[in-house]
């Protein structure tokens, strides 16, 4: 049982209670994609010049795909936070707004899972 | 005066509250609506990422196709573009870590990390695509 009064509870969260959430997560995903996209960039400048075989030879190997997986996951996330922003600042009808939210989940959640599946793919070389 | 009392006149002199369409850009308004069309070009671009590991996931034709279009003169500008605006929301992300910490916010301090944000994603785009060219990339 709760000691806190109604009031203590809800202060600070908002009419959504979910308070600073959104503002953490963008933050925690933009400092995450920082080393991850140097380390994008180094392995993508890496397989420039490597024909097909050496390329899914090295995205299917451990430390790349892994590191692949968690910048497309954090990336993912990250723009589809600040996607939602961009369309709650300019879209004020409710239907549109809330359309262009799920089309906003459903676009991030495919390219996540596109993505990841590929990387997925070439690791266990099904 | 009694053109003053008219309502056309009286509206015209009372005091406007500014808005964006008034002021001299700054380079911190700049930057910041820049971060967002990074950040929405970036969202989109995302889909190039998905074809490359879809194209090398799926096999050696699916993968020339992926090469074919990545090397034209059309993929090698988006491409390009792509690195700029990664490269400048990487860099304008950090200068709101910063300002997050409620460093660099004085006049001179932030238009000079706004600066900073534009010249150093420049630069560092066309570093990165010398040194694509000087390793054989793309061609």
């Amino acid at each position: 049982m709760s000691l806190r009064t109604p009031l203590g509870r809800v202060r600070g969260s908002g009419a959504a209670h979910t308070g600073t959430d959104h503002f953490w997560r963008q933050r925690l995903t933009a400092v995450a994609n920082v080393p991850l996209t140097i380390a994008g960039i180094v392995i993508v400048l890496s397989l420039l010049t490597r024909n097909h075989a050496a390329t899914t030879q090295v995205l299917g190997s451990p430390p790349v795909a892994i590191i692949l997986l968690l910048f497309v996951l954090s990336v993912t996330y990250h723009m589809r936070i600040g996607m939602q922003v961009v369309i709650e600042d300019y879209v004020h009808e409710d239907r549109m707004k809330l359309t262009l939210i799920m089309l906003n989940w459903f676009y991030a959640t495919a390219i996540f899972v596109a993505c990841a599946f590929a990387v997925l793919k070439l690791s266990f070389g099904v | 005066m009694a053109d003053a009392h008219t309502p056309a006149t009286r509206a015209a002199a009372r005091p406007l509250s500014p808005h964006l369409t008034i002021y001299r850009w700054p380079m911190t308004m700049a930057m910041s609506i820049a971060h967002r069309v990074t950040g929405i070009g970036l969202y989109i671009g995302t889909l190039i990422l998905a074809w490359w590991l879809i194209a090398a996931a799926s096999g050696p034709n699916a993968y020339a196709n992926f090469q074919a279009a990545a090397g034209s003169i059309l993929g090698r500008l988006i491409l390009f573009g792509y690195t700029w605006a990664l490269l400048h929301h990487m860099l304008g992300g950090i200068r709101h870590l910063i300002w997050d910490n409620i460093i660099g916010l004085e006049p001179g301090e932030r238009d000079w990390l706004a600066r900073a944000t534009l010249f150093g994603s420049v630069a560092l785009t066309v570093l990165l695509w010398i040194l694509v060219y000087f390793t054989g990339g793309l061609r």
